[in-house]
């Protein structure tokens, strides 16, 4: 079985993050996989570990979004493919999916793929919609925000929460599947597998190599990715005030009546 | 302020027969969007009752034969059935998880763009839908344009108040005839089991929300006390759910519910980056924690460095108080 697992490099959660004037994402040295996306390679692992099969990881970013790449490289996976272009640079989520289907086309034509991974959402932009829009893009079934996967023969199983259900629901390969980190515990390389992973083999491809176009007339149906082809467009940013600490008591006893008191007269019960 | 003129499409959703409260929300949002209909897509049994009320003209329900809704291709192939008859000038929905998959799916399909978590909609000078976004866990707050094509937003819930529309709507119902493709019919719901719902609202839809954290040692009864106290739904942080303490769908944060109420109440929650990720923007914080040099305190308006459980029956028995007094 071969899977694409689809990883991105983002900005640390624990650093300073912020917007640059376009309101794209201003990245940093200390950018790192996506913690969700951890998640996914540990699923497209474990079910290539489970039916016999290989993993590749794909990302698509700056220079430096080869490290996410490079992670699951450590993890297990056997090859990588980095696309970067600066042309691609700006893609709104519907962009994005465009580009990451060429290169899950791409990577078909030497052997077919059954299943793309990808995390649940990405810790900068958590808007969700990259999984949809790309098993939208590749024509494929979609099974999103699997909490448990399970696998027999050709048919994937997910359960997953939902709102207020709990869904069991199937579809038969090949189709796109994201997990929550309720999925399973990502493993931890240890010092062989990082050694291994250097060997490893990380295709880089430019919009070129995927047939994509970022300028053209809307008539001939480009542009197609980057800042030309967004359809959604950020037009303004800033930064909130940020939220300041308020009056603290220390409970000497009548901590609860305060508390009380509070509510009631800010009038917020 | 600048308006549409044509007809605003808002996907609605249903719960056990009647219309939710982000739907009313969306709906009361497009009628001040547009001079010209607000129109409904439902996927389900339509609330025509409530549907009126909210001032909706037409009422379209695709015919989706077996297939289920919860199936975003189903959905939006449904959508674009609608969108195809109706030619509207915006498609609005609810941003919940599901919402959010349509949305993406219908931006694709339609060659357009959508914006999702969108807590304030607007029309510019030149007709483009602007939407507001807070983002980087609301830090920042950004407004974004869909620039091509039919826009598609996605409202967050509790963005809006509901109100009913001063006349209301015919809400007149039409069938529509969808053809699916081999996507959407691919996939199959083996089981779909609803969580009993109980007297507490959603949590997604709550205007006030007490949440439990690592603090209440697995005891969620004070939580739930106060909650139903005040009129709240019950939230709780990652590590109370993996505890096993209450069920996963309560988890409030980065991957869990992101949560936006008037009232946002912490008992014994530290305030880790996930879980204020999804409720800093809440407008008053509260927390009750005993150690005093949780993060959480930085964000809070009212802080208790105290016991939980002397702290809590006592606000409890306060509030009765004072209500009856």
């Amino acid at each position: 079985m071969r899977i694409v697992v689809c990883v991105k490099h983002v900005p640390d959660l624990q650093a300073e993050r912020s917007l640059d004037a376009a309101g794209h994402l201003v990245r940093g040295d200390d950018d790192v996989l996506n913690e969700l996306d951890e998640n996914a390679v540990e699923a497209a692992l474990a079910l290539a570990e489970a039916v016999g099969g290989e993993v590749v990881a794909l990302t698509m970013g700056p220079d430096d979004a080869v490290d996410a790449v490079r992670r699951a490289l450590q993890m297990g996976a056997a090859s990588g493919v980095h696309v970067v272009d600066e042309r691609a640079a700006g893609s709104d989520v519907v962009g994005t999916a465009r580009v990451l289907a060429a290169a899950v086309r791409k990577v078909g034509e030497e052997a077919p793929v059954d299943l793309v991974v990808t995390g649940m959402a990405s810790m900068d932009g958590l808007t969700a919609m990259l999984p949809s829009a790309l098993a939208a893009s590749l024509e494929l079934p979609q099974l999103t925000l699997a909490g448990r996967v399970a696998i027999d023969g050709r048919t994937v199983t997910v359960t997953r929460t939902i709102g207020d259900a709990d869904e069991v629901l199937a579809a038969e390969l090949p189709l796109v599947l994201s997990v929550t980190d309720q999925a399973n515990e990502p493993r931890y390389p240890n010092f062989k597998a990082i050694m291994a992973a250097k060997k490893r083999p990380v295709a880089i491809w430019d919009l070129d190599d995927l047939s994509l176009a970022s300028t053209g007339a809307e008539a001939d149906g480009g542009p197609e990715v980057g800042t030309a082809g967004a359809g959604a467009v950020v037009v303004s940013a800033a930064p909130r005030p940020p939220r300041e600490a308020g009056r603290v008591i220390t409970d000497s006893g009548d901590a609860g009546t305060q508390l009380a008191a509070y509510l009631v007269e800010n009038k917020l019960v | 302020m600048t308006t549409l003129t044509g007809t605003v499409l808002v996907v609605v959703d249903h719960a056990g027969g009647a219309l939710t409260g982000p739907s009313a929300e969306v709906l009361t949002l497009a009628r001040g969007l547009t001079t010209g209909d607000v129109d409904a897509v439902a996927l389900a049994e339509p609330d025509t009752t409530a549907l009126a009320r909210l001032g909706v003209a037409t009422v379209h329900v695709p015919d989706l034969g077996p297939l289920a809704p919860e199936i975003a291709p189903v959905a939006a192939e449904a959508v674009l059935a609608v969108v195809a008859a109706v030619r509207p000038e915006a498609v609005l929905l609810v941003s919940s998880f599901a919402g959010k998959e349509v949305a993406a799916r219908l931006a694709v399909a339609l060659g357009s763009g959508a914006v999702v978590d969108a807590t304030a909609v607007s029309v510019d000078g030149g007709g483009r839908l602007l939407a507001s976004r807070s983002v980087l866990q609301g830090t920042w707050e950004t407004s974004c344009a869909v620039r091509r094509g039919l826009p598609v937003v996605a409202v967050k819930p509790t963005a809006v108040e509901a109100a009913d529309a001063p006349v209301p709507g015919p809400a007149t119902v039409s069938a529509v005839p969808v053809t699916f493709s081999a996507v959407a019919r691919a996939v199959r719901v083996v089981s779909r089991t609803a969580h009993p719902g109980g007297s507490r609202a959603p949590l997604g839809e709550a205007k006030v929300v007490v949440v439990g954290g690592r603090g209440v040692e697995g005891d969620f009864s004070l939580v739930e006390q106060l909650a139903d106290e005040i009129g709240g739904a019950v939230g709780a942080t990652r590590v109370a759910t993996d505890e096993g303490w209450i069920d996963h769908s309560a988890q409030v944060g980065q991957t869990g519910v992101t949560i936006s109420p008037r009232l946002y109440v912490g008992l014994g929650v530290s305030g880790a980056i996930h879980h204020t990720a999804g409720m800093q923007t809440a407008e008053t914080i509260v927390v009750v924690n005993n150690d005093p040099e949780a993060p959480i305190f930085e964000i809070a308006d009212l802080g208790v460095v105290g016991d939980l459980t002397e702290v809590v029956p006592q606000a409890v028995a306060e509030l009765r108080r004072l209500r009856q007094g």
